[in-house]
């Protein structure tokens, strides 16, 4: 701004000291920080489960069925069957975030790509992909998941603990495919209209290398703010479907712990609260992050 | 002032009629307005002193940025609450209101002062009939029933000289043209009779064939009611012929307040020359706003030691860019802030030398644009 | 008239969704990997269980292909079978058993739970959201958005579990299951509905009031909010007659598309709090492997999110005029 018009800051900075301090966007902050410092724990406890100096998760000891927290040698309790509550949890880390960050990796790149190809041939490309993704989202996410899972999962009496992996993870990468495509869409369209493109187009660049290497670096920052709220929706799907008992139950999850613990909630509430306090935090986590990549890159298709 | 348009239809009924018609309505003294931004405090308006009398026209000149709409708004105390801080004093009819509480004041708008705005288009509630808009005001201050503000509503839009005003109650601001837009809104800014009315650059935003009749309805409306009008444009043309007083504003100060025959003809700013200089020509085109005068107004936040025109002043010297000029008196009533003027008056230790080629090429020229 | 025929058109474009998204249903089941009726019907070996699974394939029209089976269906879905029954067949071993009849049982409840739900959040939401959006930048302000927040992040199921724990059982103030019809017991159907209906508005509270807020903080800015104070009319009528209504159209929108969400949600509370709706039917048509009724039953509510969007897009006009006009122009 060369000079402060002050009739421009009557009409247009109602409160200017507010738009400062809400926008999570210059500075991280202390939610920022604590952010990245618990979605770095949990992914590394994940990663590094099999080597942390944890019981064996499906070991069942029968002096801690429904203990509480602060025992020794188990700082979370046990759960119902005597389980170690704590290794279950960075257990159960593995199986949510695997499958969350697997499914919405797959939504990423395929939703992207559709989008992106959407947005920069237009005509009869977007017609057809903007059909699929309104079809798509026309199903309520959570029983479109439901309906694939209980499809392809448990069809067979006893499919595998892999299967059901699979099947949880294309289910919920095929419901993230139209969120994320919508966006990839949206923002294409804007970036393909600008100077530097159409100059591309000119310099006689084919049309994967303008997506590629002109457009799609300007789309990214949408697409992965969006990412980053679709990897929370899909934690919670996870749980909710393992609610529903059409999820993993060969290996511990946040969301089949909590389902699990529901019975036992009225003696050992510690049960459904440690896997619930994890699944909460990651999610707030992951919001937050997603509003800083949205207010730092300024997204604002994400509203919709 | 020549009586120009015919009185229009009746007069609204139900607002006072003011028993004084003469004498001092606005005083204002050393008005000080600053917005609080994450950039830094922002002086828009620097230490301000006007008085206006009932009935009269006092125009406010400057271009975007001196702090001419910011000093409206701050008379009538419609500032954002956060982040504002305003001193100084203002009397309106005898009486503080710079201290009264945001209840005292609110009721002070509408009955006492109200604001026509710069454009119809945005200033309008767009989900709103138009009848609301104009009865609100009616209803929520004079108490009146549907049907008696209503029929108040109905007179206001004849008065303000629209066609169909029954029609026009039922219908939204979208379904009508610029023009009469900017009607409906001086009816809604009438509506309860207020004796100080603020236009803000009221005709900026309309076709150059309407701007004409607007002005002459404001001026109609204001004889016919004895109205003080505060009118802030952009444009010395606009005021020229219509205002008692004009105050130039640069950079949040007054920098040149005359009585508009007295300021036409002995102009004593540079800035003041530079904005007649740029007043559109009827027999020309419409020039495009302000483009004789180079540069941009300074940055509010912090603003030139010296005379704040001096960056953008063709005749300043060093010692302008040193040191501020304190508004001084040419002659009774008119009054500068200039070290070298170009008028070549009371120069306070300038010399009247500048004022040579530029200053009368300027005051000769404005002569017949004014009108006066 | 011009508006007449862009509904037309938008009419159209909502038959095609409806088209594709049942065609989607009914592709889904035959995906279903291995033979669906070795599972309905797990009898053993013999002439007896050959001669039912035949007779189940021939009603669930599995033996014929799949342009013929969708058809069959669309056509029994829309215009009832030979029996005059809508939606096909929910089947057991023991026989079957019409899927409009458990329909026209759950989707209500499923319905009353959602509305409740959406009307909750909305009561909420949009005084905070105006509060917020007038008091912007004050500490009541950032604590509601901390809060908001907060609760967005809450998984529903685990807000379910926490009220039907603590609430239900620990305190005991309402009940933390079970569901009573309004014909039956108004007092207690609303006490069985308060937590379900306060479990899945939460979030949606969060959602709508950050929501609005930023809407109304743009619209609080604009002139005719200055042209509405200058009249000296009270704060309050500028927040909620100048305000409201030309900041609500983003939340509109929102709230049609939270139907998707809200759906989603129903399905989980429902079971959590055992409120026989569409949530626990389909659980049960999962876990009973009743791929002709799961299949309506998706079909069913995704018939309705694409209706509510649909109305959604109709009301626009009616809350913006200015909508009006320029779809009437084009």
């Amino acid at each position: 701004m060369p000079a402060l018009a002050t009739d421009q800051v009557v009409h247009h900075v109602e409160d200017p000291v507010e738009e400062v301090e809400a926008s999570p966007g210059r500075r991280l902050g202390f939610l920022g920080w604590f952010s990245l410092v618990w979605l770095g724990g949990v992914a590394l406890a994940a990663l590094a489960a099999p080597w942390l100096p944890l019981p064996d998760p499906d070991r069942s000891v029968l002096e801690i069925v429904r203990v509480g927290p602060i025992q020794p040698g188990h700082p979370l309790g046990g759960d119902g069957n005597g389980r170690d509550v704590l290794a279950r949890v960075v257990f159960g880390a593995r199986a949510s975030l695997g499958i969350s960050v697997s499914a919405v990796g797959l939504g990423f790149v395929v939703g992207g790509t559709l989008g992106l190809a959407a947005g920069y041939f237009r005509g009869a490309v977007d017609g057809v992909l903007t059909t699929l993704f309104n079809v798509l989202l026309s199903i309520p996410a959570l029983v479109l998941a439901l309906a694939l899972v209980a499809v392809f999962a448990s069809a067979q009496q006893d499919a595998s603990n892999g299967r059901k992996m699979v099947v949880l993870i294309l289910a919920l990468g095929i419901v993230t495919v139209p969120l994320i495509g919508r966006i990839a869409r949206a923002s294409t369209m804007s970036w393909s209209e600008r100077e530097f493109v159409k100059a591309a187009e000119v310099l006689g660049a084919g049309h994967l290398r303008i997506m590629v290497r002109e457009v799609l670096p300007n789309v990214l920052p949408a697409m992965v703010s969006i990412a980053l709220l679709g990897v929370a929706v899909a934690i919670v799907a996870e749980g909710s479907l393992a609610l529903l008992g059409v999820g993993v139950t060969e290996v511990p999850s946040w969301g089949n712990m909590i389902a699990s613990g529901r019975s036992d909630l009225a003696r050992a509430p510690h049960i459904v609260a440690v896997p619930s306090i994890a699944t909460f935090l990651t999610v707030l986590a992951l919001n937050y992050l997603g509003d800083v990549v949205r207010a730092r890159f300024d997204v604002r298709e994400a509203a919709l | 002032m020549t009586s120009r348009a015919p009185a229009p239809g009746e007069a609204p009924v139900g607002f006072k009629v003011n028993a004084r018609t003469q004498g001092r309505l606005l005083e204002v003294a050393g008005l000080r307005t600053r917005f609080r931004t994450p950039a830094g405090v922002v002086r828009a308006v620097d230490g301000v002193s006007l008085t206006l009398d009932r009935g009269r026209t006092l125009g406010i000149v400057g271009e975007s940025g001196s702090g001419k709409s910011v000093l409206s708004r701050s008379i009538m105390g419609l500032l954002p609450r956060r982040n504002v801080v305003r001193e100084g004093t203002i009397e309106f009819d005898g009486e503080r209101i710079d201290t009264l509480a945001d209840r005292r004041r609110r009721d002070l708008w509408g009955t006492q002062m109200a604001m026509v705005f710069q454009d119809p288009m945005t200033a309008l509630n767009p989900v709103l009939k138009i009848g609301h808009q104009i009865t609100e005001g009616l209803r929520f201050h004079l108490g009146l029933d549907r049907r008696t503000a209503r029929q108040n509503a109905l007179a206001l839009l004849r008065s303000v000289g629209i066609p169909e005003p029954e029609r026009r109650l039922g219908q939204y601001p979208h379904e009508l043209s610029g023009g009469m837009r900017q009607r409906i809104m001086i009816a809604v800014a009438l509506a309860c009779g207020p004796r100080l009315l603020f236009a803000d650059e009221p005709t900026t935003a309309l076709d150059v064939t309407v701007q004409a009749q607007i002005l002459d309805l404001l001026a109609a409306q204001q004889r016919e009611r004895n109205m003080a009008m505060v009118l802030v444009t952009h444009d010395l043309g606009v005021v020229a012929g219509r205002a008692d007083h004009i105050a130039v504003m640069y950079a949040g100060q007054i920098v040149e307040m005359a009585p508009a025959t007295a300021l036409f003809g002995d102009v004593q700013m540079p800035y003041t020359e530079a904005l007649l200089r740029s007043i559109p020509r009827l027999d020309q085109p419409r020039a495009r706003r302000l483009q004789a005068i180079p540069g941009r107004p300074p940055n509010l936040i912090a603003p030139p030691r010296g005379c704040r025109f001096a960056p953008r002043c063709p005749y300043a010297r060093p010692d302008c860019h040193a040191e501020a000029p304190p508004l001084v008196e040419s002659s009774p009533g008119h009054l500068y802030r200039c070290w070298y003027p170009v008028g070549g008056g009371a120069g306070t230790g300038g010399t009247a030398g500048n004022g040579g080629t530029g200053g009368t090429a300027g005051n000769g020229g404005n002569g017949s644009t004014g009108g006066i | 008239m011009a508006l007449a025929r862009e509904l037309a058109k938008r009419a159209l474009g909502l038959c095609l969704v409806l088209f594709l998204v049942t065609l989607f249903t009914a592709l889904l089941l035959s995906m279903v990997p291995g033979d669906p009726v070795d599972t309905l019907v797990p009898l053993a070996e013999s002439e007896q269980a050959d001669a039912m699974k035949a007779q189940v394939r021939a009603d669930l029209q599995l033996d014929r292909p799949l342009h013929e089976r969708y058809l069959g269906w669309l056509g029994d879905f829309v215009t009832g079978d030979e029996r005059g029954e809508h939606f096909g067949d929910y089947y057991r071993v023991s026989g079957r058993d019409p899927v409009s009849g458990r329909l026209a049982e759950a989707l209500p409840i499923s319905l009353q739970l959602m509305a409740y739900a959406q009307v909750l959040a909305l009561a909420v939401a949009i005084p905070l959201g105006v509060l917020t959006a007038y008091r912007a930048g004050s500490a009541f302000d950032k604590a509601t958005n901390v809060g908001a927040f907060a609760l967005l992040a809450i998984p529903n199921f685990v807000l379910g579990l926490a009220l039907a724990y603590y609430v239900g059982v620990w305190l005991s103030w309402l009940p933390p299951s079970g569901y009573v019809a309004f014909g039956d017991d108004p007092g207690e159907h609303v006490r069985r509905m308060v937590l379900p209906a306060v479990t899945l508005a939460a979030a949606q509270v969060a959602v709508y009031m950050r929501l609005l807020r930023s809407d109304m903080v743009a619209t609080l800015q604009e002139d005719f909010i200055q042209m509405a104070r200058s009249k000296g009319i009270s704060d309050q009528r500028v927040l909620w007659r100048h305000a409201l209504r030309p900041s609500s159209l983003t939340l509109l929108t929102v709230a049609g598309l939270n139907v998707g969400t809200l759906i989603g949600g129903a399905v989980v509370v429902e079971v959590i709090y055992s409120i026989p709706g569409m949530g626990l039917a389909i659980s049960q048509a999962i876990f009973e492997r009743q791929y002709v009724a799961l299949q309506s039953f998706v079909a069913v509510l995704a018939i309705l999110y694409v209706l509510v969007n649909f109305a959604v897009d109709v009301l626009y006009t009616v809350v913006d005029p200015r909508i009006r006009h320029a779809r009437a122009r084009n």
